[in-house]
C-alpha cells in the first residue's frame, strides 16, 4: 500500500515515538524511502491532532494567532511530506473510491474556500477561489489529478457524532481568521526536501443544506474543516482515545457561535433552535445541554452589557 | 556558585477574589512581573486585570532583618474585560506586560497592557490633606455663607499615607491582533507596542495617534507563516529596536532609515541543525522573549528548549546557547498534545549582564552564569522553601538510576510553569511568578 524505497532512519524504533524528533536526515530522496507503518501512523495522528487543534479554538476569546500559525505550519509540513511520499495521493484515491459522502468523515484542507452556490450543490473536482473579502482573494494554481475527486478524507479519524461545521476561527472583519495556503507557489517552503513537485490539493466541502453553514462560510476563511456526517464503520481505537474526553456538545457550541458570528440577526432563541436541529445525535445528556445554555446566557449577558 | 549559595525566600500570595463563577483562582494567575529601574518597586499583573505594586522596606536599625522585604504598596484594577461587538469576541483583561517609566518626580509611572489597550498609570502618594475650608464643614457639608463671620486659610494637615493610582493615558484602538509586548524608549518620550503582525510607535503624551513602524501582515492572509512574538527598544540607542519571530529569527531595525522599518538592519538566525529536525522543529524554535543586555551589546532570546545570547555584531549564530530543559526533547509530541509546547517563557538578565535566568516546569527556574559557565536549577514552591532558608539546587534525572534528591522527567508537573521572572536592576534579588504565587528571593552574602 505504501510506496517502496529504502527505510527511513529510526523509523522502526518502536519505543520512541517518531514524531518526537528522532528522524533521520531528510536528505534521502523521496523515492528511496519506505514508510514504516508506525511512522506513518504517528505522522497521521499528528496531522489529525493538529487539525483538531486548529478547529477547537476558544470560543469567547480570539484565538492565539501565533499558536494557529505554528500549528498550520506543522500541518503543511506533514502534508508536504505525505505528498512527496505519495501517501497523500493514496489516501485521496482510497477515500474517493469509498464514495457515499453521507457515510464518510470528510476533512477538507483549505486553500481557498469556495462559497459559490454551485459548488455547494455538488462535488466538483475544480478548486475554487475564495470568496471576495476585504483582503482580496488569491486564486491559486492547482495541480489536480484528472479523475481524483477533490476531497481528502481522514478515514482514520474516529468520528464524533454531532456535526461539526466550518469555522476553526471566528473570523473578524479584518480577515483575522487566516486561510492557509497548502504550499507556496514559488516553492519557498523551507521544509521542502529536494522534491519540488508542488502538488496542492484543493478541497471543497461537502454541500450542506444547513443555512448556518452557508452563512458561516461567507466572509470567512477557514483552514482544516472537519465535516463529520456519520460514523465511519471502523473507528480507530487510538484516535478514539484522542476524542474520548471531547465533549460532543462542545462542537455544537462551536456551530452555534459560528452561526452567531456570521448571522448577528439571530437571537439567542434562534440559536438554541438551530443547536437542537443541527446536531441530531448530540445533547444526549441534559447536563451538557444545560452547560451550553449557561454558556449562551453568559454570552448574551456580555452582549447586553450587564 | 558563590553568588547563589543563599537565598531567602519571601512568599506572597495576593488575596484571591472571586471574579468569575467558574474559576475563582484563575484571575489570580500572575501574568507579568517587573522591577522598576531602581528596584524599589515591583509590579505584578494578573489574569484578572489587576496590578499589584510592592515597595521595598527601607533599612531600619531596629529591624535589620526586615531590610529588603517587599510589601504591598498599591493595588488597582488596570484593565476590565471588554467585548468586541464587531467580532463578537471577548477581550481579556489579562495584563500581558508592565513596563515602568524611569522616575522623574515624586510619582511613579508604569505602562500596563492587555491584548488591545495600553494604559499609562500614575501612582502617587498622598499624606496630607487640606483642612479648614471656609465654605465646607469638616465632614464635607456646605456651610451657609450667611453664617460665616470670619475667613481662614486652609492648612495642610498630615493624614495616613494613601497611595492612589490614576490612569493618565489610554492608548487604544491601534491593534487588530493581540499585544504581546511593550517597550519604553530610552528617550522617555516614546514607546512601542507590538502585536502578532505589527509594531506601533507611540508618544507618551499623544493617545489618539500612533505610527506603524513594522507591518509583516501579508497582502493575503493565506500566506501568513510567521508572526512577531516580541519587540524591545535598545537600552541606549533610541532609534534601534529588535523584534523576534515565530520562526526563530530576530531583526534589528533602525528607525532612522525609513518610516516603515520593514527592512531590517541586522538579521539574526541560527541555521537549523538537520540532525535534530522534526515536525516540531519550527515550533520549538519560535522565540518567546527577546531582551537586550543592560550594556546594549547583547541580545538574549528564549525559545522552547534553550536560551541564546547573541552578539549584536554577529548575525549568523548566537554567542552562547544554554539548554534549559533538553530532557523535554524526547517528549515534544506529548507536549504538543497538551499545548505545553506553546508556552511562552521569559528570560532576564541580571544587573551586570553576567547571569541570565529563565523559567521551566515543575516550578523550576534556571540560572546560567555566563562567566563561569555554571548553572543551577532552583524551585519555587512553598513545600521546599521555608522563610530564610537556603534554596537547594534541584536536578532532573534524565535516565537510568534516579538519585535520592533527583526528580525524574515523568514526574514533572507541567501545570506548574514559571513563565515570568524579573531581576532587580542592581542587586541579587529576583521575583518569580509561579501560577498565582509570587516568590521573591534575595541573596544575602555575609
Amino acid at each position: 500500500m505504501f510506496p517502496k524505497g529504502t527505510k527511513r532512519k529510526f523509523s522502526d524504533s518502536g519505543e520512541e515515538p517518531v514524531c518526537s524528533g528522532d528522524q533521520g536526515p531528510s536528505a534521502s530522496p523521496a523515492a528511496a524511502r519506505t514508510l514504516s507503518s508506525s511512522y506513518s501512523l504517528q505522522r497521521q495522528s499528528l496531522l489529525d491532532m493538529s487539525l483538531i487543534k486548529l478547529q477547537l479554538c476558544h470560543m469567547l476569546v480570539e484565538p492565539n494567532l501565533c499558536r494557529s500559525v505554528l500549528i498550520a505550519n506543522t500541518v503543511r509540513q506533514i502534508q508536504e511530506e505525505m505528498t512527496q511520499d505519495g501517501t497523500w495521493q493514496i489516501m485521496t484515491q482510497a477515500l474517493a473510491a469509498a464514495q457515499c459522502p453521507a457515510d464518510r468523515l470528510v476533512a477538507t484542507e483549505v486553500l481557498c474556500r469556495q462559497t459559490d452556490a454551485a459548488a455547494q450543490a455538488g462535488q466538483s473536482p475544480k478548486p475554487f477561489p475564495v470568496s471576495g473579502l476585504e483582503e482580496g482573494y488569491h486564486s491559486e494554481e492547482v495541480v489536480m489529478d484528472g479523475d481524483v475527486e477533490a476531497e481528502v478524507t481522514m478515514s482514520s479519524l474516529s468520528p464524533v457524532s454531532p456535526q461539526l461545521s466550518s469555522a476553526s476561527y471566528l473570523p473578524g472583519p479584518f480577515g483575522m481568521a487566516p486561510c492557509w495556503e497548502e504550499e507556496e507557489e514559488d516553492g519557498d517552503c523551507e521544509e521542502d526536501e529536494e522534491e519540488d513537485s508542488e502538488e496542492s490539493v484543493s478541497e471543497e466541502e461537502e454541500s450542506e443544506p444547513d443555512h448556518l453553514r452557508a452563512d458561516s462560510r461567507t466572509g470567512e476563511q477557514v483552514f482544516g474543516t472537519f465535516e463529520i456526517k456519520h460514523p465511519a464503520p471502523p473507528p480507530d481505537p487510538a484516535l478514539e482515545e484522542l476524542f474520548s474526553d471531547v465533549d460532543p456538545s462542545y462542537y455544537d457550541l462551536d456551530t452555534v457561535l459560528t452561526g452567531m458570528q456570521s448571522t448577528p440577526k439571530m437571537g439567542p432563541y434562534d440559536l438554541l433552535e438551530s443547536l437542537s436541529s443541527h446536531a441530531p445525535t448530540a445533547l444526549s445528556s441534559s447536563s451538557s445541554c444545560r452547560s451550553d445554555l449557561n454558556e449562551l446566557d453568559h454570552i448574551m449577558e456580555i452582549i447586553v452589557g450587564s | 556558585m558563590k553568588c547563589f549559595s543563599r537565598y531567602l525566600p519571601y512568599l506572597f500570595r495576593p488575596p484571591s477574589t472571586i471574579l468569575s463563577s467558574t474559576c475563582h483562582t484563575e484571575a489570580d494567575i500572575i501574568s507579568t512581573v517587573e522591577f522598576n529601574s531602581t528596584g524599589e518597586l515591583l509590579a505584578t499583573g494578573d489574569k484578572g486585570g489587576r496590578v499589584v505594586v510592592f515597595q521595598r522596606e527601607q533599612e531600619s536599625k531596629t529591624q535589620p532583618h526586615r531590610r529588603g522585604e517587599y510589601n504591598v504598596y498599591s493595588t488597582f484594577q488596570s484593565h476590565e474585560p471588554e467585548f468586541d461587538y464587531l467580532k463578537s469576541l471577548e477581550i481579556e483583561e489579562k495584563i500581558n506586560k508592565i513596563k515602568w517609566l524611569p522616575q522623574q518626580n515624586a510619582a511613579y509611572f508604569l505602562l500596563s497592557t492587555n491584548d488591545k489597550t495600553v494604559k499609562l498609570w500614575k501612582i502617587s502618594e498622598r499624606d496630607k490633606r487640606p483642612e479648614g475650608y471656609n465654605l465646607k464643614d469638616e465632614d464635607g457639608r456646605f456651610r451657609d455663607p450667611s453664617t460665616i463671620t470670619s475667613l481662614r486659610v486652609p492648612v495642610l494637615q498630615p493624614m495616613d499615607l494613601m497611595v492612589e493610582a490614576t490612569a493618565r493615558r489610554v492608548f487604544s484602538n491601534a491593534h487588530t491582533y493581540h499585544i504581546n509586548s511593550i517597550s519604553v524608549n530610552s528617550d522617555l518620550q516614546t514607546f512601542i507596542s507590538t502585536d502578532d503582525l505589527r509594531v506601533n510607535l507611540w508618544n507618551l503624551e499623544i493617545t489618539d495617534r500612533s505610527f506603524n513602524i513594522v507591518d509583516i501582515k501579508p497582502a493575503n492572509m493565506e500566506e501568513l507563516t510567521e508572526v512577531i512574538t516580541s519587540a524591545e527598544f535598545h537600552p541606549q540607542q533610541c532609534h534601534t529596536f529588535a523584534y523576534s519571530s515565530s520562526k526563530g529569527s530576530i531583526r534589528l531595525c533602525d528607525m532612522r532609515q525609513a518610516a516603515l522599518c520593514d527592512k531590517h538592519c541586522k538579521y539574526f538566525e541560527e541555521p537549523e541543525d538537520p540532525s535534530t529536525r522534526s515536525f516540531f522543529s519550527e515550533i520549538i524554535s519560535s522565540i518567546s522573549d527577546v531582551k537586550f543586555s543592560h550594556n546594549g551589546r547583547y541580545l538574549m532570546t528564549r525559545d522552547y528548549l534553550t536560551v541564546k545570547v547573541w552578539d549584536l555584531q554577529m548575525e549568523n549564530k548566537p554567542l552562547e546557547t544554554y539548554q534549559v530543559h533538553d530532557y523535554l526533547r524526547g517528549k515534544l509530541c506529548s507536549l504538543y498534545e497538551n499545548d505545553c509546547i506553546f508556552d511562552k517563557f521569559e528570560c532576564v538578565w541580571n544587573g551586570s549582564d553576567s547571569v541570565i535566568m529563565t523559567g521551566s516546569y515543575n516550578n523550576f527556574f534556571r540560572m546560567f552564569d555566563r562567566n563561569t559557565k555554571r548553572d543551577v536549577t532552583l524551585e519555587a514552591s512553598r513545600e521546599n522553601s521555608k522563610p530564610r532558608a537556603i534554596l537547594k539546587p534541584r536536578k532532573v534525572c534524565v535516565g537510568g538510576k534516579r538519585r535520592k534528591d533527583e526528580i525524574s522527567v515523568d514526574s514533572l508537573d507541567f501545570s506548574k510553569k514559571i513563565l515570568h521572572t524579573t531581576w532587580h536592576p542592581h542587586e541579587n534579588i529576583i521575583a518569580v511568578a509561579a501560577t498565582n504565587n509570587l516568590y521573591i528571593f534575595q541573596d544575602k552574602v555575609n
